[in-house]
């Protein structure tokens, strides 16, 4: 190991003195021969990292920042707490499970798959207790879904605060999920006995110490929520609710139940901590809107951003963003570069993606002076992406949460992006 | 899309009704051409057999009523674009169950069903007042919400805020804010006291809530809250909700072709970041005030920028020091890595210079010194009787302590799980020891 690490770090050294010595060449015309081609580099010679050296793999050290990172002085302790997914770092749709945000309000828990129960009662015709083998013999369904927590971009109600688009958009992962959707196990247990389904609530908990618990309308919950046991292909990590927990599309991250235990069927909600103290919506008069569940269309650049300032100068740049609507699919992103005055269409990384993250590019010829970046998103509603101003006008300041605001970066002729609020 | 299986059921029972219809014709056929006694029988069945074609072709006409209808739906979930997100066509369903998962016993659901509704369903019966609540509260709940509920540092404030709620800084407590008295019994007797939820009886969560309800003044300390006043218990904010609007207020008006070219004049820069964000290659982040103001920054036409400003002086950035090894002192090192081991502790512990109590106590020269021995800090018993043995804490006891608190130290209100691994212990300790005075 430290005898193959030793002469690579010689050679990093030298590749750094060459990617400096290349920048000021500047791209078109280099004027010296680039030593990274004429010299035979010793990864080029030396041979590599064996396959039994890596069981289970981590990005390379050089990637080392793009990581999730918390605010410390948030909250007042990281076990219940947030963190935020590096998106100004990643590309194409599918977060990593690695880096994906933990929001925990008792912390992640380690619950072994073979201690994992999930009891379905209430008005059912038969309460049940499953095991997690149990699970794996219900027919099961894979989609890809974002899940997008109801505080992120809260800060921002009170003004741009946090410089970074992984601090102000960072609340949100986009997985795909395998599961069982929840309408066949409650079809196990049978609904005869709840009746009339039309005004029925399904009340879903955790099993970690804070025993999360949140109420769905039963409409939802009979179409697309599903009990997922793996993301990516692979194991839900313990800090997602390993080994399972509720998916509930489009819909805000905290009625995402981790390490899900139990559903009850019920004639009303249980108006719970979590959506009475917390997740409610506080108004300018005072009064509070509650069951604000959907998380409506929005958009991000993602790049550039502050985390990722623009490094080369005048010429082709590619404005890459994000977009989600927990209405449906988005169907069109606008993009502005002078702050919402003119605005282009951009172009869709992929289309059709319901309830998931969407890729926007827009390529542009950066004449290296100042811009004020924005993205718009629509949804198949026709839903508009709001400003700030429309949002405040109708919710005032205090509402925490659904904030999905036209976000601006102010680019200076420098390339470095910072969070602003326009006129 | 989930739906569409369900649209073809009716579809499928229609036609096995007709294939029945079929079979039962046949038969029917057959024994009319036996004999002349069974003419008159025939006859009946011949009206009864034309009855049923008629009956089977009013039935072909349904089938393909359903066929068509279910064809147009069909038709128009393809005419939809292709949600790609839905990987798979949709799980199959049975009509019947697939019989998995097995009976949950009475003891079971009893167990983990015991959450409360607003009207006071799934209360257990029990009684408590605010009296008995105050000292429940001060041993248990004090460390992190305060004396009278009014929170400490960071940690939630339980009691005031009253007519705050349209104020620029809501103050939002179970008092001013919270609709139901239900949420608050359910809430703290399944998730509270953090760190060790799930331990309190009915009557001390009565009792604890009748003490938070008295932090608010909206109970006497005589008050005795029980099973069968609780769900008619009315809170302050009760009509303070309203159900999600944004479909009236918000969705309709904001579904309009959106502008694209020349919407504004001029656009100016209002505000700028408050807090520029280090993010440090061991993680975490670092906030730090942004001192830069809006003045200087250019306005925005539908030309552009109006001007491109000078430079802005930006502090020298942070110089990438070349991955030489710098001979390290091991103690040095431990140390540095008990700082970063530290961040578990902070939300509770200060150290160092000027170091105050918080929901714990300050922790500086802690070696050699009496466990449980800060004046004025408010020690569990546990504490309190290992204080008056005399005991002192040294960095093996202290390295036990942290490994697993409550085992070391039971009945303790440190609610902090322990470190795992012996590398954060040995560091830690080591961090700790360096704070001699
Ligand atoms: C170690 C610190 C700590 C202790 C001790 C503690 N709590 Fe808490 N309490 C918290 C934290 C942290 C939260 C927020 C949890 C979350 O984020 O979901 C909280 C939340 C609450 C809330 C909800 C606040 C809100 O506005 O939504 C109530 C009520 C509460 N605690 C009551 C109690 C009671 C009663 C006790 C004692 C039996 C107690 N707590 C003990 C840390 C503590
Ligand atoms: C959630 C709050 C909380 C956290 C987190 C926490 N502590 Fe504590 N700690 C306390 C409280 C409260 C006490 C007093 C315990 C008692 O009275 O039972 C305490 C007591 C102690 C004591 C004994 C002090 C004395 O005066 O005898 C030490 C040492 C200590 N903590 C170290 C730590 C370290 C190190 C960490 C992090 C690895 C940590 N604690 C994490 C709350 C906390």
């Amino acid at each position: 190991m430290d005898e193959m690490h030793k002469p690579s770090r010689r050679a990093f050294l030298r590749g750094g003195a060459a990617i400096a010595a290349g920048t000021v060449a500047g791209g078109a015309s280099a004027q010296s021969a680039d030593p990274l081609i004429t010299d035979v580099q010793e990864w080029a010679s030396i041979t590599g990292v064996g396959v039994d050296e890596t069981p289970y793999g981590m990005p390379i050290e050089f990637e080392s920042h793009v990581v999730r990172r918390n605010v410390e002085w948030l909250t007042a302790s990281p076990i219940s707490s947030i963190n935020f997914t590096p998106i100004h770092a990643l590309e194409g749709t599918i977060t990593p499970q690695g880096c994906a945000f933990e929001r925990h309000h008792s912390g992640a828990i380690e619950m072994r798959k073979e201690d994992y129960r999930l009891m379905i009662n209430g008005l059912v015709d038969k309460s049940l207790v499953f095991t997690y083998a149990d699970l794996e013999r219900l027919p099961r369904e894979n989609h890809v879904y974002f899940c997008e927590c109801a505080a992120n971009t809260g800060m921002e109600w009170a003004g741009a605060q946090l410089n970074g688009v992984q601090f102000t958009h960072g609340m949100i992962h986009n997985m795909e999920y395998t599961g069982v959707p929840l309408r066949a196990l409650l079809n196990e247990a049978g609904l005869s006995a709840a009746g009339d389904l039309k005004d029925k609530w399904v009340y879903v908990e955790g099993a970690d110490a804070s025993s999360n618990g949140r109420s769905i309308p039963m409409e939802k919950a009979l179409d697309d929520v599903l009990v997922a046991f793996k993301a990516n292909g692979e194991a839900l990590r313990m800090e997602h609710g390993y080994p399972v927990r509720l998916v509930v599309p489009g819909w805000e991250g905290n009625m995402w139940v981790k390490w899900l235990r139990r559903v009850e069927v019920s004639d009303s909600p249980t108006e719970s901590r979590e959506e009475t103290s917390k997740y409610t919506d506080v108004l300018e008069d005072g009064t509070a809107r509650k069951w604000t569940w959907v998380m409506d269309a929005k958009s991000v650049i993602t790049s550039p951003s502050p985390q990722m300032p623009i490094t080369h100068g005048k010429g082709p740049l590619v404005i890459s963003g994000l977009a989600w609507s927990g209405h449906g699919q988005i169907t069109r992103v606008d993009v502005s570069k002078d702050g919402g005055i003119t605005w282009e269409t951009a172009r869709l990384g992929k289309q059709g993606d319901t309830k998931a993250l969407t890729r926007f590019y827009h390529d542009v010829d950066w004449d290296g002076a100042p811009m004020l970046l924005q993205a718009r998103a629509m949804d198949e509603t026709g839903y508009v992406q709001p400003t700030k101003e429309q949002l405040r006008d109708t919710r005032g300041e205090n509402s925490v949460y659904h904030n999905n605001c036209i976000q601006t970066w102010y680019v200076n002729a420098e390339g470095i992006a910072e969070n602003v609020e326009v006129s | 899309m989930s739906k569409s299986p369900n649209i073809l059921l009716p579809a499928l029972g229609v036609t096995g009704i007709v294939l029945g219809g079929a079979y039962g014709l046949m038969t029917r056929g057959y024994k009319a051409d036996e004999a002349e006694l069974a003419r008159a029988q025939a006859q009946a069945a011949q009206a009864q057999l034309v009855e049923q074609q008629a009956m089977a072709s009013d039935l072909k006409t349904q089938i393909a009523l359903v066929q068509d209808t279910a064809k147009a739906k069909i038709a128009e979930l393809e005419a939809r674009p292709v949600v790609s997100a839905s990987l798979t066509a949709p799980a199959p369903e049975r009509d019947g169950a697939f019989g998995l998962g097995r009976e949950a016993l009475p003891e079971e659901i009893a167990a983990w069903d015991v959450d409360v509704l607003p009207d006071g369903r799934g209360l257990p019966v029990g009684t408590g007042n605010a009296y008995d609540g105050e000292e429940l509260f001060a041993d248990k709940c004090a460390a992190c919400h305060g004396d009278f509920a009014e929170g400490v540092d960071n940690w939630p404030v339980l009691a005031g805020g009253f007519d705050t709620l349209g104020d620029e800084d809501p103050v939002k407590t179970v008092g001013s804010y919270w609709p139901h008295l239900s949420t608050v019994y359910d809430y703290v007797y399944r998730s509270m006291p953090f760190g060790e939820a799930g331990t309190l009886s009915p009557d001390e969560t009565y009792a604890i809530v009748a003490y938070i309800l008295y932090s608010n003044d909206l109970i006497d300390d005589e008050f005795e809250l029980t099973n069968e006043n609780l769900g008619a218990f009315e809170m302050p904010n009760k009509d303070g909700f309203v159900i999600d609007d944004r479909p009236e207020t918000e969705y309709a008006a904001w579904s309009t072709e959106p502008c694209m070219s020349n919407c504004k004049e001029e656009v100016t820069v209002t505000m700028r970041s408050v807090f520029l964000v280090n993010t440090p290659e061991d993680g975490g982040s670092e906030s730090v005030m942004n001192n830069a103001t809006v003045d200087g920054l250019p306005s925005f036409s539908a030309s552009g920028a109006a001007f491109i400003p000078e430079p802005e002086a930006k502090p020298e950035p942070e110089v990438q020091v070349a991955a030489v090894e710098a001979p390290v002192d091991e103690s040095a090192a431990l140390i540095k890595a008990g700082e970063k081991v530290f961040k578990k502790c902070k939300a509770c512990h200060e150290v160092g210079a000027g170091a105050k109590n918080k929901s714990g106590p300050q922790l500086n020269a802690l070696m050699g010194r009496t466990i449980g021995g800060i004046d004025g800090f408010k020690y569990s018993n546990a504490f309190n009787a290992a204080a008056e043995e005399g005991r002192v804490w040294d960095e093996a006891s202290l390295s036990e302590f942290l490994a697993k608190p409550k085992a070391y130290m039971k009945g303790t209100k440190m609610s902090f799980s322990g470190l795992k691994k012996e590398k954060d212990l040995e560091a830690i300790t080591a961090y700790l020891a360096s704070f001699a005075e």
